[in-house]
């Protein structure tokens, strides 16, 4: 049958814990990655790289980065463009300082660079709280962009501001420059989202999960626990900026090519990563995901539906799509405070009794 | 201090693990202890009584390090306790739980109590990211242990429920439990008892009683209800306005002039 308990005896811990206890989900996530490895690289095109996938994976590691800090930790960031940035520049200075090195290792090595500015920006958190660490963050949010816009070091001194990424390639196949291949680039980002949403669950699931969670539910019995606020605290924001800082990278790199940094990592950035936890569910891998989905998908479907299939102009279904999104998200804060994630939880306890609910 | 080295029968041995020497805690101009000295032996239950605002948390909070006393030493096995901060003092071996229930409502009662284990998972941030092998294994003995601790609580059936949804009785025995999971030297209890009705005091004071005989855990613990505290506590404090106005046995203390009129006052003439 479709998604039954029946006949699941869990007799030990580690089948216990599970991160997929139902047999019907575990073949649908193998399944899932199948189709991503075996099926789409096969069939990807620009379109569908650039308008769909490509920004999928990117955000979603933007929002797998940003759930581990606010929604998992409770630490409320709105420096994620910034720290998105971090990752874009030091991944263009690498390139351009070492030509050998490695797309792989360029990318990894600015996720480090990204924890170590976001640890020192998470420094406040040990002191301010809530909205007043927000605002601490939207400080290095605003930092960082006019840090990149205003001295010439960062974009080597190039007349227009603008950095440029050179073609590198891994192995026989380009990852980056305008002759890169979309299924090769689509590749790539997905090894990076693979990796890093199973480290996010193997963290999330364990001792140092354990301990980020327990600040943002409690932080004074997280103490008496034996939790030190600062590690907590600070390895938070170290691991979130790396994930946040890699897909900057990435952003740069693979997805955009050139990059000016007031226009590509300015505070709208912040906020939709900010968004997406928020409507895909905070503190849930699966929700970062979901989210992600949601706020790339849904601009391209808005799009599909109103110009191609209804013929308006584009300049009105362009500002008809904001006002649609807005919308999307009030309801579905009402309807779901939880977000998608919850939603899909409460999916599948419908779908266990289905169809003889009682 | 001739009260306290009155002999006590049963199982008090006459170890101190905690002894609190002339602490005196000051917030601004008030004072919320006032020169308070006192132990607790190694293996007995107890107890600090005294009416509201008699100073009794304050006093829980400098011995888990939420307080820092400007006078006066606290001693924890035999050596003098530097300024620590709460966390280090967990790591020590001092666990507690909280008048207000404080528990992680984001989490499951499992998760809440796998918590508690936090001062005995030792495996580094990079065996936890590859999870198989090391880190795997430190949290399935770490869940036995837990496991034994839900057995011994009897809340086996509420094992994966998120604790906000949980009734209020329960809240507090999942809260005592994650204190339990620690394995602690010493355990604070803030109240246990506060807001229950009889069938669960009972059921609380035999956990606790069941606590101190079978794991041999020292217990301090503060207490309203007078009944409770006289049955199951080896020892009792008094305190009255910062200041000890009495220790000793239960009875001792029942009977003593300086206890019967703060709780019940003085007349004039």
């Amino acid at each position: 049958m479709l998604y039954r308990e029946v006949g699941e005896y869990k007799t030990s811990y580690a089948e216990d814990s599970q991160t997929f206890p139902i047999k019907f989900d575990r073949y649908r996530y193998f399944f899932v990655l199948l189709v991503g490895i075996l099926f789409v690289p096969f069939v990807i095109n620009d379109y569908w790289a650039g308008a769909v996938f490509l920004p999928f994976l990117i955000y979603a590691i933007a929002s797998l980065g940003l759930n581990i800090l606010t929604g998992y930790c409770g630490q409320v960031s709105l420096g994620t463009g910034g720290f998105m940035a971090v990752g874009a520049y030091a991944a263009y200075k690498l390139m351009t300082a070492f030509p050998d090195l490695n797309i792989f290792f360029v990318v990894i090595i600015s996720g480090f660079v990204t924890a170590a500015v976001g640890t020192m920006f998470g420094l406040p958190s040990l002191r301010i709280k809530g909205f007043y660490l927000a605002v601490a963050t939207l400080a290095a949010q605003f930092f960082l962009v006019w840090l990149f816009n205003k001295v010439g070091w960062f974009y080597n001194y190039s007349a227009s501001g603008q950095i440029t990424a050179p073609a590198r390639s891994l192995g026989d196949f380009l990852i980056t420059g305008p002759d890169a291949t979309p299924a090769a680039q689509y590749l790539f980002c997905f090894l990076f989202v693979f990796i890093l949403a199973w480290i996010a669950r193997n963290l999330t699931r364990g001792k140092i999960g354990r301990s980020w969670m327990a600040i943002r539910d409690m932080d004074i019995a997280a103490e008496i626990i034996g939790v030190n606020p600062l590690i907590a605290k600070l390895s938070a924001f170290a691991i979130s900026s790396f994930y946040v800082g890699v897909a900057g990278a990435l952003f740069f790199t693979v997805y955009l090519g050139a990059v000016e940094v007031t226009e590509a990592f300015n505070i709208q950035k912040s906020f939709i990563v900010l968004f997406m936890i928020i409507i895909g569910g905070l503190g849930s891998i699966f929700g970062s995901f979901a989210g992600a989905a949601f706020m790339v998908l849904m601009p391209v479907v808005l799009k599909n539906l109103l110009v191609t299939q209804l013929g308006w102009a584009t300049d009105i279904a362009a500002h008809f799509e904001f006002i649609i999104i807005g919308g999307l998200i009030v309801f579905f804060l009402i309807v779901e405070p939880h977000g998608l994630a919850q939603l899909w939880n409460l999916l599948k306890q419908k779908l266990r009794l289905w169809p003889f609910p009682y | 201090m001739s009260k306290a080295s009155i002999s006590i029968g049963g199982v008090t041995g006459k170890v101190p693990v905690m002894e609190i020497k002339n602490i005196v805690l000051r917030f601004g101009g008030v004072v919320a202890i006032q020169d308070i000295s006192f132990d607790i032996y190694e293996g007995e239950i107890r107890a600090i009584i005294g009416p509201n605002g008699a100073g009794k948390s304050s006093m829980l909070n400098v011995i888990n390090g939420f307080y820092h006393p400007q006078e006066g030493e606290v001693w924890f096995r035999g050596r003098k306790r530097a300024a620590m901060k709460p966390y280090q003092i967990a790591h020590q071996g001092i666990a507690r739980t909280f008048q207000n229930i404080a528990l992680f409502k984001g989490m499951s009662a499992l998760d809440n109590i796998m918590t508690g284990r936090f001062t005995h998972m030792k495996k580094g941030v990079f065996s936890q990211m590859i999870w198989k092998g090391s880190a795997e294994r430190e949290e399935y003995e770490n869940r036995e242990i837990v496991e034994r601790v839900i057995d011994f609580l009897e809340i086996q059936h509420i094992r994966k429920t998120p604790v906000g949804a949980l009734p209020y009785g329960l809240q507090k025995r999942v809260e005592l439990g994650r204190a339990l999971a620690a394995e602690p030297q010493l355990l604070l209890l803030d109240e246990p008892m506060a807001g229950m009705n009889v069938e669960e005091k009972e059921d609380m004071s035999r956990y606790i009683l069941d606590v101190n005989s079978e794991f041999g855990t020292t217990v301090a613990l503060i207490e309203h209800d007078m009944g409770v505290v006289m049955d199951i506590s080896d020892r009792v404090v008094v305190m009255d306005y910062g200041k000890k106005i009495g220790d000793g046995s239960p009875d001792e203390v029942r009977n003593d002039q300086a206890v019967i009129d703060a709780y019940l006052g003085v007349s004039d003439n």
